[in-house]
């Protein structure tokens, strides 16, 4: 950035009101403009689709409503893990193509290892299945990307080159396992991991619970940062900026959960629910406007003040924020994290301090062949079943994510947030496009249009920073 | 000015012996040798490609040799890597700089050999701390500590680099071309440093094509044609002229130890003309 130090500002203006604020907080500007395009689509797509047909969004439509919300974030939770391995990737100089097919080959594996092994020697139902079915798909990605990485590092061939041939050969293979065939069902604890079914999410009281951690979390880190500045006598930030971002942090983690609490199961479901555990369902009069369900003479009605639940945050969605954590408590606390972007930043430099960078280039493949086993457990758990084109196309989903994140294919920069928010975006063009019914054609030529037009204005953007 | 020469006197600091490393068939590096002592400054000479920058990142450990002895006070050492060279003492500051630009410069420098806290994760807070007064010595103005070194100007990319070799108690400095890159004044800088650092007893080899600057800093000089060691020479006992028939045409004069590169006779035609252009 070339703004000045902190402390020193420019004469009082509006910009200089605006900059002052973002030196304060020391916020990623990028960050913002990110999550201000992304409110913006949504609200697009909200105000488009009330115009075609009112529904009960925040702006009349069907887009930014408790239920469409949560489905989005379930359907981002794949791509979003794949894309956060992806980011250190692209930041060591390193491509890897070969995702999807590898999502592929780990899915029908693990779902043929569920209903062609483990079921018919375990009885199906065992409730070991899962924990083997689920050890065995990472176990199996560590061992695929390990490969990967031994081929690019060792023998030096491009990582290009590597994965390209891993994606042609290793959705052979996924194909070669089942032979085309569909593998379903999957095991019944199995198909929580991708937030199927109404169990499948944790329900408002954890949610909750979740949500205090979170801003409890806020807070200690806000407090400990200050701490460690104080004793080592460095600018303290001033206390506005601190409470700015507590207060801004906190209201975002209570709105989510908020947002999924609000998302009521089927009626269908609950009075399945009810009947299987015995639940008494209350007396209540017809109301097609309820959530609930109620019991009229001997039939069973939606109500208002019935019986209800709400789902809360989906196990998938949970999978994918603890790997963003895990992820950038990994880029930016720990030594791997620093070495994958010195590297990137300068192989010869990194080299010459000492870093084992072959060593380092087998572990980030590793580490992705393990996120896209997390990612192919997701998939296969949410779709009740494996085939060999479940992860076609992923490769290049999970590299726009990043991209459009803010990755630099040159090497060296690119942020985890960045690859979750693109993820994120890129899902909510293609759900919002669904929603209005557009044709499949006209969504690729919109998200293809937008991973150009983003990658373009971020170098408009780092062009002005410097 | 140290009075060591030759084997009789003590131990060197470093020795390098029958050097020989090849790329491809090309003999970069041809049996040189060369050594350097406590607390003395050796330049290394010669036009691009003699083979002085090679000769030199095989002691810091970025080239493997494919033959010859390294001795380290005397004793044998084994150096396959920079991790190596860095435990032995020997820091080098690169022609390049080395640096990683996308990082800090307190990233920059402890790269390699990350302070953490006692949960195994990087202690950033005690990095830029230390940082700040190691930087505070060398370049008392230099404020921008959390922007990557990229954006940074080449004096002050040079002092992290220089940062970076003389902060972990180096015994044995490499600095190949430091003032490349220099302006007058910063020049003029590095140049107390290393008198500087000599009085500390760090010994140092200086690469450089500047023949005035090494003249100045230099206890020795070693010059090197065409991957050999021409000759090894005290600054008084030659002179420029000498020292540029050395890196020119490979003539050892008569103040300098000759090395094997040094050529016995040449035409008196081209001697003249050397001297004529010096």
């Amino acid at each position: 950035m070339s703004a000045p130090a902190i402390g020193s500002h420019d004469p009082a203006s509006e910009e200089g009101l605006i900059r002052r604020f973002l030196n304060a907080t020391e916020l990623d500007t990028r960050m913002l403009g990110m999550v201000g395009a992304l409110l913006v689509i949504w609200a697009g797509f909200d105000i488009y689709s009330g115009i075609l047909r009112p529904g009960d969004g925040l702006f009349g439509g069907s887009f930014l409503t408790p239920r469409n919300l949560w489905i989005l974030m379930v359907q981002t939770s794949s791509i979003a893990v794949m894309a956060t391995g992806m980011v250190l990737i692209i930041v060591m100089r390193q491509i890897d193509l070969s995702v999807g097919s590898m999502l592929s080959f780990i899915a029908v594996s693990v779902g043929y290892l569920q209903v062609y092994g483990l079921g018919p020697a375990l009885g199906v139902g065992h409730p070991a299945i899962w924990i083997i079915a689920v050890l065995f798909a990472l176990v199996m990605g560590a061992l695929v990307g390990c490969l990967n990485g031994v081929l690019i590092a060792y023998l030096r061939i491009p990582s290009f080159i590597v994965t390209l041939g891993g994606l042609i050969a290793y959705s052979g293979l996924a194909w070669w396992v089942i032979r085309g065939e569909t593998v379903a069902p999957m095991d019944q604890t199995y198909k929580l991991i991708g937030g199927n079914g109404p169990l499948a999410s944790i329900g408002p009281f954890w949610s909750w619970i979740l949500a205090f951690l979170a801003c409890g979390g806020i807070v200690a880190a806000i407090i400990t940062g200050r701490q460690q500045r104080r004793r080592f006598k460095f600018p303290l930030r001033p206390i506005w900026a601190e409470t700015v971002i507590g207060v801004v942090g906190s209201l975002v983690a209570l709105g989510a959960t908020w947002l999924v609490n609000s998302y009521p199961w089927a009626p269908k479901v609950i009075e399945k629910y009810a009947l299987e555990h015995n639940i008494p369902i209350p007396d209540g009069a017809l109301d097609a406007s309820g959530d609930a369900i109620c019991r009229e003479g001997d039939k069973i009605v939606r109500c208002v003040n019935g019986l209800s639940f709400e789902t809360g945050y989906a196990i998938p969605v949970l999978i994918a924020i603890s790997v963003g954590f895990l992820m950038t408590f990994l880029a930016m606390r720990t030594r791997f994290g620093r070495y994958v972007y010195a590297t990137g930043g300068n192989p010869e430099a990194a080299e010459l301090a000492g870093v084992n960078t072959k060593r380092l280039t087998v572990m980030i493949f590793t580490l992705m062949g393990v996120l896209v086993a997390v990612s192919a457990l997701i998939s296969t758990a949410r779709l009740d079943s494996a085939t060999n084109s479940l992860g076609q196309f992923n490769e290049l989903y999970v590299i726009a994510a990043a991209v459009i994140g803010g990755t630099s294919l040159a090497g060296g920069i690119g942020t985890i947030y960045g690859a979750l928010l693109g993820a994120l975006l890129m899902q909510s063009l293609q759900s919002g496009m669904t929603l209005l019914n557009f044709e499949s054609a006209y969504k690729d030529m919109v998200v293809g249009a937008v991973l150009v037009t983003a990658v373009w204005l971020d170098q408009v953007y780092r062009a002005r920073m410097k | 000015m140290s009075d060591n020469t030759g084997s009789s006197g003590p131990t060197p600091l470093v020795e390098m012996r029958d050097m020989s490393i090849a790329f491809g068939g090309v003999k970069a590096v041809n049996h040189a040798s060369i050594d350097l002592f406590q607390g003395e400054v050796v330049g290394l000479l010669g036009h691009n490609g003699a083979g002085k920058s090679t000769l030199i990142k095989i002691l810091s450990g970025a080239y493997k040799r494919d033959a010859g002895d390294i001795l380290i006070n005397g004793e044998p050492v084994k150096i396959d890597n920079p991790r190596d060279a860095k435990a032995l003492g020997i820091e080098t500051i690169y022609q390049t700089l080395a640096l990683a630009d996308n990082v800090d410069a307190a990233a920059n420098l402890y790269l390699g050999r990350e302070l953490r806290t006692r949960w195994g994760t990087l202690d950033d807070i005690a990095m830029e701390s230390q940082c700040r007064q190691v930087m505070g010595r060398l370049n008392p103005n230099f404020r921008r500590f959390k922007e990557p070194v990229k954006s940074l100007s080449g004096g002050q990319r040079q002092s992290v680099a220089i940062a970076r070799a003389i902060h972990f108690n180096a015994r044995i400095l490499i600095m190949d071309e430091p003032t490349a890159a220099l302006g007058p004044q910063e020049t003029a800088q590095v140049g107390e440093l290393i008198k500087q650092l000599k009085a500390e007893g760090i010994g140092i080899f200086l690469i450089s094509h500047d023949i005035h600057d090494v003249f100045d800093l230099a206890d020795r000089v070693t010059v090197m044609k065409n991957g050999r060691v021409v000759g090894t020479a005290h600054v008084r006992d030659v002179t420029k002229d000498e020292v540029l028939g050395m890196i020119i045409l490979g003539k050892c004069p008569p103040g300098a130890i000759p090395g094997p590169g040094a050529i016995k006779d040449i035409p008196a035609a081209a001697q003249a003309a050397v001297m004529g252009h010096a």
